[in-house]
């Protein structure tokens, strides 16, 4: 994998410099006639390889954020910058086709094609983003060992573990090396050991200088973020990068003082 | 100090020494490594409250030691402080009081008090994650308490929120 940092930061997108901006970006629901305002007004910059936390209570607006910028969703108002192109108006195909080729997902509940092995569901982008059956395989390949499931190729995901399931949902997310992975919740689901396990790839992914944007409440996952960004009622509350303390921590015997 | 120099001497008669190797060998890296002289100094008043008593043994070639061991009010102290329930932690009362106070005295709002301690709370979480990586997995004292950190300090965030879905 040691060419990955090249692969993925495409031409003209060099670490640290910007990869997504989004400007005064609004997202309105209408159910009934009602219109709810998931999104007021969010304006966030992601560098590239840049690893950034979203936190915020419940109905804060942090999915609905995140399913915007995938092109998931349209948004209502405000502007989409990916890669120094504007987004926000492509068609649900030029969406399709930006996702193919620069943005991965992983959402809390895996989203595998059940019918599908687990090898098929890892394949499929890369066949879908133009990739020949024996590259798309090479790649699979490498993503499953890398993620220590080779020996699950052949399976049915139902048939996989939680934990499982989430490594081949990164897997798949990962087969086009994109330079942006966006993650919902990804740990959501999992017990401790599993959190570690995908939070040890998503690291890795992280090193080789692709950017992750990642909901999450879980606050062992956005601690080992570059930076946190909080939502407040559709809002961004507050915008900080992580610095570890280490004051009053300096080793496991101070861990009996946090407490109390 | 007192408890677990009970709970050793419920196992054998010690000296001071003893126990203090015994101490650190059972809680390895994560607990304070004891003082020698606390530990006689809480013996001495474990004996004067009869929970233990001690008497002198003579050493062939170096001064006599004073050895402890647990007396029946002391087994039944150590019985009661094992059997009762331990007081769980107690909230972090100091910035809710913060987060009360501050807005009416007009010194801070809410958002920016909150923004402050978040970032606190994750800058600690930080910190604990590299105690983890750091630690022995084999060491399972020290990965415990670690996890029962990350734990409380989920908990505090958590909460965190909650003050700001209903405050604000």
């Amino acid at each position: 994998m040691a060419t990955s940092r090249e692969r993925a930061v495409p031409a003209g997108c060099p670490p640290g410099s910007t990869l997504l901006r989004t400007s005064k970006l609004v997202k309105v629901y209408r159910s009934d006639g009602v219109a709810v305002e998931a999104v007021r007004g969010v304006g966030i910059e992601l560098a590239a390889g840049e690893f950034v936390a979203i936190m915020g209570p419940s109905g804060s607006g942090k999915s609905t954020l995140l399913h915007v910028l995938g092109g998931l969703e349209p948004a209502t108002s405000g502007e989409i910058w990916l890669l120094g192109q504007r987004v926000d108006g492509l068609s649900t195909a030029g969406w399709a086709i930006l996702r193919r080729r620069h943005i991965g997902f992983v959402f809390q509940f895996f989203n595998l094609l059940s019918n599908m092995t687990v090898a098929d569901n890892v394949e499929l982008p890369a066949l879908l983003a133009g990739a020949t059956p024996r590259q798309a395989r090479k790649r699979r390949e490498e993503l499953l060992t890398e993620l220590g499931i080779a020996d699950k190729a052949g399976a049915a995901p139902s048939r996989l573990s939680g934990g499982e399931q989430q490594r081949v949902a990164l897997a798949r997310a990962l087969a086009n090396e994109p330079s942006l992975l966006l993650a919902d919740e990804p740990t959501g689901n999992l017990d401790s050991s599993n959190t570690r396990d995908v939070l040890r790839l998503l690291h890795r992914t992280h090193d080789h200088g692709q950017a992750i944007l990642m909901v999450t409440h879980d606050a062992r996952v956005a601690s080992l973020a570059d930076r946190v960004i909080n939502l407040f009622d559709g809002m961004v509350a507050d915008d900080a990068a992580i610095v570890p303390i280490a004051r009053g921590l300096n080793g496991v015997r101070d861990v009996l003082e946090l407490r109390g | 100090m007192r408890q677990p120099l009970l709970a050793l001497l419920a196992k054998e008669p010690a000296h001071g020494y003893e126990l203090k190797l015994a101490l650190e060998q059972t809680f390895g890296q994560a607990y304070p490594s004891p003082n020698i002289g606390q530990i006689y100094v809480t013996l001495k008043r474990l004996e004067q409250d009869g929970l233990v008593r001690s008497q002198d043994v003579a050493q062939a070639t170096r001064p006599n030691k004073r050895v402890y061991e647990l007396t029946p009010a002391g087994r039944e102290a150590l019985i009661a402080w094992v059997e009762e329930p331990s007081d769980g932690p107690r909230i972090r009362d100091e910035f809710f009081s913060k987060l009360i106070l501050a807005p009416m005295a007009g010194l801070a709002d809410r958002i920016a008090l909150m923004n402050v301690q978040r970032r606190h709370y994750l800058g600690l979480m930080r910190r604990l994650m590299e105690l983890q990586a750091g630690t022995d997995p084999a060491d399972t004292t020290a990965r415990l308490l670690i996890e029962g950190a990350v734990l409380h300090l989920q908990a505090d965030l958590d909460w965190l929120e909650r003050c700001l879905e209903e405050l604000v």
